[in-house]
């Protein structure tokens, strides 16, 4: 099977609201930056072009199709898309290489969520005919999933705001995040609540923005004669949508993942984890079963900044730039969608 | 089964969202100049192409259009169909002519309407120039310009259309 290797990666910064700019402007910048990162001159260079959006984000019916306007589309260029987080679109992109169809591939993903409400607008993702008409927002969801935790006794408030004040640490050496500050687990804990049994501080913040990355097979990346780093495995699982059918105290679907991906817990430097409520990022290490000294979520994870349909694309972004730097070995990167950690990708990644 | 189903074939569950919707930096621009009255393009730093109404990039290359250029009233016709059908909610009669039109100085047309001509004379390359609104109603709009009507002029030969100077034919 041909090794891949990540060869570029860029995001923009996580901004709470990116003011008047379309899919568009808000993608160019951080595709330019991954040319010139890479060393070519648009998507002409490149075998296989996938992104992943979600139009019910901004409110804008085919943002994604405007988005190709972003890639010097002409002469015409092999493209896809993913209604999905952009990790999703990587997974595309590794078995068209896989396949033989391609020899590199660009990967953006952009969420511009600040014009609608975020959680109402994803409860309309949730089963149509029982669960949508509810408006049951993706916060509420996450509390029930927090309070089940809580009163089973799996976690502790303090074990929660323990992960927001890390987040926030770890984000004041993160130049793109939203969120960061010298925040103890007692400042979090003194919050009032805002939906029982969470604070806001253990909720992503609503973010705008974009992420993109370039990866080739091992022979193109040596031609590019850019660092990068290699993808040994990827998968992804997906759970019932029966949020009654699930154990939302654990995450079944993201230890199968990291299992089929070839994940060696024992071998993992760092663990960039796509966590976007506090008790979340605990259920995941668990899942993971993650050792003590694994560096988790080092950018800050997604408390610090959640770009929807980039952050997951990010997280492997931030394992492989930390993996060019010299900074680590190796890492994992995970990222979700649905509700409640419905469903998880899990990449591997490894020094070349 | 013992006892007959009722078969449910409706369920309601209307979908209401709010968005606070921006149209982008560069649609900004042009619908500001619209609203007073001037129709504008953005030229491609690299390939030169003028769009119009721009989107924010030049599609072909993948770059910001960042030049604003003053387009021409006058424009020819790239393509055209004459609408028989009535379209619910839509106070035109048919028949009607929508034309792809090209406004002299930009490269890329867009679709408008056409009228205060015969239809079945209509023809690619015609010479149209735009009838705008009162200035009293103009808004953040593309229907400032109620409709494109002819002219009398020569036609412009079908390679030549999308390439015209903002000047036109004879510039
Ligand atoms: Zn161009």
């Amino acid at each position: 099977m041909k090794e891949i290797a990540i060869v570029g990666f860029q995001q923009s910064d996580s901004v709470s609201d990116a003011g008047a700019v379309n899919e568009v402007e808000m993608i160019m910048p951080v595709l330019s930056r991954v040319f010139q990162q890479v060393g070519i001159n648009n998507a002409q260079d490149v075998g296989f072009v996938c992104s992943g959006s979600c139009d019910y984000l901004q409110g804008a019916a085919f943002a994604f199709v405007a988005g190709v306007d972003a890639l010097g589309a002409v002469p015409p260029i092999k493209e896809s898309h993913v209604e999905m987080d952009a990790a999703w679109a990587l997974y595309e992109s590794i078995l068209k290489i896989r396949m033989g169809h391609a020899d590199s591939a660009l990967i953006y993903g952009f969420g511009k969520s600040s014009p609608g409400e975020l959680p109402i607008v994803m409860s309309q993702q949730l089963d149509p005919y029982y669960l949508a008409p509810l408006w049951v927002d993706s916060i509420s969801l996450a509390a029930l999933q927090a309070r089940l935790m809580l009163d089973q006794g799996l976690i502790t408030e303090g074990d929660m705001a323990e992960v927001v004040s890390r987040s926030r640490r770890n984000a004041m050496n993160n130049p793109h995040a939203q969120l960061a500050g010298d925040v103890a687990p007692d400042d979090v804990l003194a919050q009032e609540m805002y939906l029982s049994p969470l604070r806001k501080a253990d909720i992503c913040p609503v973010s705008d923005g974009a992420s993109a990355m370039i990866i080739a097979t091992v022979e193109k990346a040596k031609e590019w004669g850019m660092p990068y780093a290699i993808i040994s495995g990827i998968d992804h699982c997906i759970e019932t949508h029966n949020l009654g059918m699930r154990d939302l105290t654990d995450s079944v679907s993201t230890r199968t993942a990291a299992k089929r991906a070839g994940m060696d817990a024992g071998k993992v430097d760092v663990a960039e984890l796509y966590a976007p409520f506090s008790h979340q990022e605990i259920i995941l290490t668990r899942a993971l079963g993650l050792a003590d000294d694994t560096l988790i979520n080092p950018s800050g994870g997604v408390l610090a900044g959640n770009l929807m349909m980039a952050s997951g694309l990010s997280r492997i972004g931030e394992v492989f730039n930390r993996i060019v730097s010299g900074e680590v070995q190796c890492g994992i990167a995970h990222a979700t969608s649905g509700p409640c950690l419905q469903h998880n990708l899990v990449t591997v990644l490894e020094k070349a | 089964m013992s006892e007959e189903q009722e078969v449910v074939t409706v369920v309601k569950a209307p979908v209401y969202l709010k968005y606070n919707f921006t149209a982008g930096a560069a649609p900004a621009r042009f619908l500001a100049q619209i609203k007073k009255g001037v129709l504008t393009g953005q030229r491609c730093p690299k390939c030169s192409a003028v769009y119009v109404p721009p989107r924010g990039s030049c599609g072909g290359c993948g770059v910001a259009t960042e030049e604003e250029v003053v387009l021409s009233n006058k424009a020819t016709v790239q393509s055209f169909t004459i609408v028989y059908i009535p379209i619910p909610n839509n106070p035109i009669q048919p028949p009607y002519i929508i034309a792809n039109v090209v406004p002299d100085g930009a490269n890329v047309s867009f679709i408008h309407l056409m009228s205060e001509c015969v239809n079945e004379d209509v023809h690619i390359g015609a010479r149209v120039e735009a009838v705008w609104k009162p200035k009293e109603e103009w808004a953040f709009a593309m229907d400032n310009i109620r409709y494109y009507r002819p002219i009398d002029e020569p036609n412009v030969p079908v390679d030549q259309i999308g390439k015209l100077p903002v000047t036109g034919l004879e510039g």
